[in-house]
């Protein structure tokens, strides 16, 4: 149905991520679970993301080829 | 509890890519085929993910914490017994039939393989049901935000459900399935760290072992809902306990009714005929497809113990040890109480008459510490006081107390955000699988046939608005009749239990007749309502609980009294219908049941897919690793 989930699920993952784990940085002299956890958002994000891209490339070259 | 500025900002940013993928959706929308079937051209993964997260609503994830603290790993049977082998069942033998009869819905294919009367029963039930269903979960979410971080009632009703009717009526069922599928990954990454953060506090799954093993033998102690002891692994073994009979384990369960009544009547009769759930599969590429999806649900579905019902078990073990002073959180004192609650503390009244008001038991000896400082304390310290002088325990509040005592601003937003993601698939579930019936097994069946199909699209967004005004309305009535879920639950349990009887005999026995289908339903109907009549559960009242006609057996708990209900329910509606059926005339043809009974269709053969991908040896496989799971926690 033309919209590749993988693209805004990689997209909010990838922000919530970097926000979280900059939010943890810069609180971290607050006597870090934010900085790590916003690591593993920020990866999981970027996961989708790649083979969210890497498929649109693919269609795109199947359109140029047909 | 106070959120911070990054919390507000992690539900934002959740919200806005919601309503995106709503928006991104519209241009799709140009059928009525798009708008409730998602033009059946959706990928088979996330069908699947949508598939368990449309049955994730608030209140699963609530309840299953509760449960978990209530009756420890047993809860896991709600999985490995009542929902993995019935997924497999859906996807190895029923799926061919929903998706290849070419049926909308499934009340239509009760229309296709029998007649009219059962559609019409199935479809009324099921839309009165749903709304029902999804009104009950808004009022336990908006109940629980306002009792736990003090959020308006009313405004989280509203914004949550405004946000759903948003992205629903732009996108359609697509839009339903595509962030049902955000919605599984943010509820996933949400919960995990809260439960992390817990297994690590306690000492690891070893010492929560060896905790929880105490609280069995003395369960009273924490005030669990327990009248008597058990052996050190009641908590923490799923099947011992229950093997040891009703008064072995907390749950007060049988091994058959548990076997027979949870893991055949319920979960089939849940999983393998609720439309809410199939339309997820319907709404499949092909045929492939729409059998992998409830495989695919199933494998997170057997590790999701870890996520929903591993946090109950922490809270226990936690409140047992006193760690930090953290304790089961105690039940809210509704806010019309408070006036006269606080104006007894100052009058200086005993724990008896302010128990009275409340409605809810009161620790004496912190009683007495607050009027003695009452003096000197403003009315909303005392209430709050008050508050944590109450000794009832809010079960479904356990969740939510590991979300504040482990998570610092920020996780604390996600794991927020998670509840209401868990909210809003449920709704959304609940939302999309109520206008499609309404709109293509009442209204264009009985209402107003033959139209164009512009119409009909119009009739859907229509129905959309309508069904998330009565979930509202639902939502409201719940909160103003404390035994309103109770009722809903009863009558879900009535119609429910018998339906599987009928697909079953539907499928897989050509010899059914509509006359047997319709009559063995409402007779398995009246069953279950004669059952509840004449049976109560130990410690109950007779009325709403049951025993309102006559209590001619009395069961050791409320969910043993569910269980054979079902058994009975079933049991009846299977013998009505396979007489009624002997002894009536067959008024289909073997040519119309073609693709509708299993010995009329011609076998799926595909010959493209190897044979590690076929339905019959993933779901043989999928048996096996929950087979194991359950040997593991014997």
């Amino acid at each position: 149905m033309g919209l590749d989930i993988r693209l805004p699920i990689g997209l909010m993952f990838t922000l919530l991520g970097a926000l979280l784990a900059c939010y943890g940085l810069a609180t971290s002299t607050d006597t870090n679970v934010n900085c790590w956890w916003g690591l593993v958002l920020f990866i999981f994000g970027g996961v989708m993301l790649f083979f969210a891209l890497r498929q649109r490339s693919r269609q795109k070259k199947e359109g140029r080829n047909l | 509890m106070h959120l911070h500025l990054i919390d507000y900002a992690i539900m934002l940013i959740y919200v806005g890519f919601v309503i995106g993928i709503g928006f991104a959706l519209k241009r799709y929308m140009k059928t009525s085929s798009d708008f409730f079937l998602s033009g059946r051209s959706i990928p088979a993964w996330v069908c699947g993910l949508a598939f368990l997260s449309a049955n994730l609503g608030a209140l699963e994830l609530v309840g299953m914490a509760a449960s978990g603290a209530k009756y420890g790993i047993a809860t896991c049977h709600f999985y490995w017994l009542g929902a993995i082998p019935a997924m497999i069942f859906l996807a190895v033998f029923m799926m061919p039939f929903y998706y290849g009869s070419k049926a909308r819905s499934v009340p239509e294919y009760l229309k296709l393989r029998f007649d009219e009367r059962t559609r019409c029963f199935n479809s009324l039930t099921f839309a009165v049901m749903t709304v029902f269903a999804s009104g009950i979960s808004m009022n336990a979410l908006a109940k629980l935000l306002h009792n736990l971080l003090g959020w308006d009632y009313n405004l989280s009703l509203w914004i949550c459900s405004a946000v759903v009717l948003v992205y629903v009526l732009k996108g359609g069922l697509t839009s339903a399935i595509y962030t049902e599928v955000l919605q599984f990954f943010m509820i996933v990454l949400g919960f995990a760290p809260v439960v992390y953060l817990g297994l690590k506090d306690v000492g690891g799954w070893t010492a929560l072992k060896s905790i929880l093993g105490g609280v069995a033998t003395d369960p009273q102690k924490l005030g669990l809902n327990a009248s008597h002891t058990f052996a050190p692994n009641a908590w923490t073994s799923a099947w011992t306990p229950i093997i040891g009979g009703p008064s072995a384990n907390p749950m007060g369960v049988d091994v058959f009714a548990m076997v027979f009544g949870l893991g055949f009547v319920l979960s089939f009769g849940y999983w393998c005929t609720n439309f809410l759930v199939i339309q997820r599969a319907m709404a499949a590429k092909d045929m492939s497809a729409a059998r992998r999806t409830p495989l695919i649900a199933a494998v997170p579905k057997m590790l999701f113990p870890a996520l929903v019902i591993l946090p109950g078990m922490i809270a226990v073990a936690l409140a047992s040890q006193g760690k930090d002073g953290y304790r089961l959180p105690p039940v809210a004192i509704p806010d019309r109480a408070y006036p006269a609650a606080v104006a007894a503390v100052k009058s200086g009244s005993d724990a008896a008459a302010i128990s009275s008001i409340i409605h809810h038991g009161v620790n004496a000896d912190k009683l007495a510490a607050l009027e003695k400082a009452s003096a000197s304390s403003s009315d909303a310290q005392i209430g709050e006081g008050l508050q944590q002088a109450v000794t009832d325990t809010d079960y479904d509040g356990v969740i939510l107390s590991l979300v504040k005592k482990y998570c610092p601003p920020g996780l604390m937003g996600l794991a927020l955000t998670a509840l209401l993601a868990s909210f809003m698939s449920g709704m959304a579930g609940n939302v999309t699988a109520f206008n499609t019936v309404w709109t293509y097994d009442l209204y264009q069946a009985y209402i107003k046939p033959n139209q164009s199909d512009a119409h009909y699209m119009r009739m859907g967004t229509y129905v959309t608005v309508v069904g998330v005004v009565l979930s509202i309305g639902c939502a409201y009535v719940a909160s103003n009749y404390s035994n309103a879920m109770d009722i809903v639950q009863l009558v879900f349990g009535f119609v429910n239990a018998p339906l599987f009887a009928t697909f079953l005999l539907g499928m897989f026995w050509a010899r059914t007749t509509s006359h047997g289908a319709f009559f063995g339903l409402c007779g398995g109907t009246l069953t279950s309502a004669l059952f509840h009549g004449c049976t109560l559960a130990a410690g109950n009242a007779p009325g709403v609980k049951g025993g309102w006609i006559a209590v001619l057996q009395i069961l050791p708990s409320e969910m043993a009294q569910n269980f054979w209900l079902a058994i009975f329910a079933f049991s009846s509606c299977l013998f009505l219908t396979l007489v009624i059926s002997l002894a009536t005339r067959r008024t289909k043809t073997n040519e119309e049941l073609k693709g509708l009974v299993y010995s009329m269709t011609p076998k799926i053969v595909e010959p493209d897919q190897a044979w590690y991908m076929k339905p019959g040896f993933l779901g043989t496989i999928l048996l096996l690793i929950c087979a194991g799971l359950n040997f593991l926690f014997w």
